[in-house]
């Protein structure tokens, strides 16, 4: 099966373009681009591990080593498109124009953390695992219904593919045709579980043979490789033809969450030989010094701006008004119920006031 | 000046129908899916004839998959349609209960009101119909412990339209349940075109100054024989339809208690963790020195609702109604 399902490459690791039919597409401005938005969700993503150890935030899901999955994808998408991430996709949201402030509020406990910027259709974050699959494949089917041409990405990992909603999502889309996109960041375990336990398939791509969909592997860690099939599944998509199912080999350099320690399930000294090969920032770096590019001065300069970028959102973050206790009894229904009304009118009294 | 209403005679599965199908052509949001309810009609032929005539885009045969397809609700919900979804039996609800639970329920409170599930979940309910194992659960409680989730049970052919109509215009996510053995056991008057059935909201079906009889759903006609039997012996029981499970009619509960100060509340889901313990909280936090008795309960038991060999053991009666009137009268 590996050998139908071969890994799809535009850029080898070491920044060379491996794919003829893709060269137009690697050119200095993408680059840039590409970089720089790896760069900023990097930088959101180690100040947030330092945030959690400071325990300025509560409990954070790093993505280390998924940027290019992450970003490579976001930027394939129409500003009328649909997000589906997992807990560990707010490097996507983030580039697709998710509010910093609020993807922080959200690792904060704040229900705001879920609510996107006006006009932007992303969705809060999966908790449970696969559960968003059956919901792109309906909020898609909507779109189509509606007679547009949106479409939908939902992000999910490994360990989802062994769920039964993974199967339900991918036959539902399959069948009703929903423009969407399934996007498997494969970073081989499932918190400390290891592919090799998680499933006999040699692949992920090959169980879309299952739904009669395109499945495609490719290289996670390579950014063009990753934006080149995103844009042509959902080009797919818009046109009519359905769901596809990529699956893009990829690794995190760190824990499940920061409350796990990656040590304790898997050699550490592996993943360090991995960022020596495999990280994709260092693979566009690669690219531009072949290419005689790279220039130290503006990698700098982007650096610097996301971490001002990001102190900045810390700060909004840290300024944000105090948790009011009435959110949690406003938003369950429209109007509470008269237990839920009881309950806050009594929680209220006996607190005073007092937030 | 008033109007007649055109009315017409129903069953309970009927009203359900021409609920839907009213809602149905009074908005192209509203889209019905689930297993077999498209050419088949559904099992129970509630969705009988609308395929036809509302199409294979908006009556949706969906494959047999219940996380799928209310996941995929939800999706639909979210993106601006008003879904009802069809679980063929509630007994097979529990694959979707994930999706119910951590998704349908909390959308709105997670996202501050920005994402919201306006979705219907219908499900047939119940034992007494002779159906094959766990096609007979009642297991309404699940739902009713689910912060989010409003639970509606109609036993007449009138509020099934109404609380269907009402339901699907709700902007938070229902479940409808539906009395599989009321479905066609009676006939209503039922007023054609569009009115609803408040949810929230239950019902007084006879006054009576001595007991408070409290049902839903296909137990309402046991609990009515039940309270017709006591008359001959001089008890006269106020006989509640709860209609609403959750939220439930406080005011309506609770008036009757205070005047009657006996309760015997009747349902056939399980006993521990039922909406009967709810009801008696409510009542001993509303009502604890009206009292003259401790209410009663007759219920299903706290077993699998067993084969239908048995279920006539399972199931209340009004003779196991007329032993708790009794014996709130006695204490």
């Amino acid at each position: 099966m590996e050998k139908d399902f071969p890994i799809f490459q535009v850029m080898d690791q070491n920044g060379n373009i491996v794919s003829e039919e893709h060269k137009n597409l690697v050119t200095e401005e993408r680059v840039k681009k590409f970089y720089s938005e790896m760069v900023r969700i990097r930088t959101l993503d180690r100040k947030s591990i330092s945030l959690q150890r400071q325990g300025r935030i509560g409990t954070y899901a790093p993505f280390e080593g998924q940027e290019a999955s992450q970003v490579g994808t976001a930027l394939a998408l129409e500003g009328e498109d649909w997000m589906f991430p997992t807990y560990r996709d707010h490097g996507a949201a983030m580039v697709f124009g998710h509010s910093l402030r609020n993807i922080l509020l959200f690792w904060n406990g704040r229900n705001e953390g879920c609510v996107p910027p006006d006009g932007k259709k992303i969705f809060p974050p999966a908790i449970p695992i696969a559960t968003q699959i059956p919901h792109a494949a309906g909020a898609a089917f909507a779109e189509k219904q509606k007679g547009t041409k949106n479409a939908a990405i939902c992000y999910f990992g490994d360990g989802a593919t062994s769920e039964g909603d993974f199967h339900e999502g991918l036959n539902f889309a399959s069948v009703f045709k929903s423009p969407v996109v399934y996007f498997c960041q494969n970073n081989q375990f499932a918190i400390s579980v290891p592919i090799s336990k998680q499933m006999n398939s040699a692949t992920i791509a090959q169980k879309a043979l299952a739904y009669d969909i395109p499945g495609v592997r490719i290289d996670g860690n390579d950014i063009f490789a990753v934006f080149a099939e995103t844009e042509k599944a959902l080009k797919r998509a818009r046109n009519g033809e359905g769901p596809t199912l990529i699956e893009a080999m990829t690794w995190r350099y760190g824990s499940h969450t920061t409350a796990d320690d990656a040590s304790k399930y898997r050699d550490q000294g592996e993943s360090a030989l991995k960022r020596l090969e495999t990280d994709p920032l260092l693979r566009l770096e690669r690219w531009l010094k072949n290419e005689g590019l790279y220039d130290e001065a503006w990698v700098k300069e982007i650096e610097e701006q996301a971490a001002a970028e990001i102190d900045a959102a810390v700060q909004e973050m840290e300024k944000f008004p105090k948790a009011d206790p009435a959110v949690i009894f406003d938003y369950v229904f429209e109007k509470p119920t008269w237990t839920i009304e009881k309950q806050k009118r009594e929680y209220l009294e006996l607190i005073g006031g007092e937030v | 000046m008033k109007t007649a209403v055109q009315t017409k005679t129903l069953t309970l599965v009927q009203a359900i129908t021409d609920g839907l199908d009213t809602m149905l052509s009074e908005s192209k949001e509203v889209i019905l899916l689930g297993e077999d309810i498209g050419k088949n009609g559904g099992v129970f032929r509630a969705t009988d004839g609308l395929q036809e005539k509302y199409g294979e885009d908006r009556v949706i045969d969906t494959p047999l998959s219940e996380a799928g397809f209310v996941g995929a609700a939800i999706g639909m919900a979210v993106n601006g349609f008003r879904p009802v979804v069809e679980i063929q039996f509630l007994g097979f609800i529990y694959p979707a209960y994930e999706q119910i639970m951590t998704h349908a329920s909390r959308l709105r409170m997670r996202t501050l009101g920005h994402y919201t599930v306006p979705m219907v979940i219908r499900a047939p309910y119940g034992a007494g119909v002779r159906a094959p194992e766990i096609h007979c659960d009642s297991t309404e409680s699940l739902f009713t412990h689910m912060p989010g989730m409003k639970v509606v049970c109609p036993s007449n052919a009138y509020d099934a339209k109404g609380l269907m109509i009402a339901a699907i215009e709700d902007p938070d996510p229902v479940l409808f349940l539906e009395p599989m053995r009321s479905y066609r056991s009676s006939r209503g008057e039922v007023p054609e075109g569009k009115y609803t059935v408040e949810i929230g909201k239950g019902k007084k079906l006879t006054e009576g100054d001595d007991v408070t009889v409290i049902a839903w759903g296909a137990m309402v006609p046991v609990a009515m024989k039940a309270a017709e039997d006591m008359k001959q012996k001089g008890i006269n029981c106020e006989v509640l339809d709860l209609r609403t499970l959750y939220p439930i009619d406080k005011d309506l509960v609770i008036e009757s208690v205070q005047k009657t100060g006996r309760t015997v509340i009747v349902h056939e889901a399980h006993a521990t963790g039922g909406t009967g313990s709810d009801l008696i909280s409510l009542i001993n936090d509303e009502a604890f020195l009206y009292q003259k008795a401790p209410a009663e309960r007759v219920t299903g038991y706290d077993t699998p609702v067993p084969y239908f060999g048995f279920e006539d053991h399972y199931l209340p009666t009004p003779k196991r109604v007329a032993a708790a009137i009794e014996k709130v009268m006695k204490f």
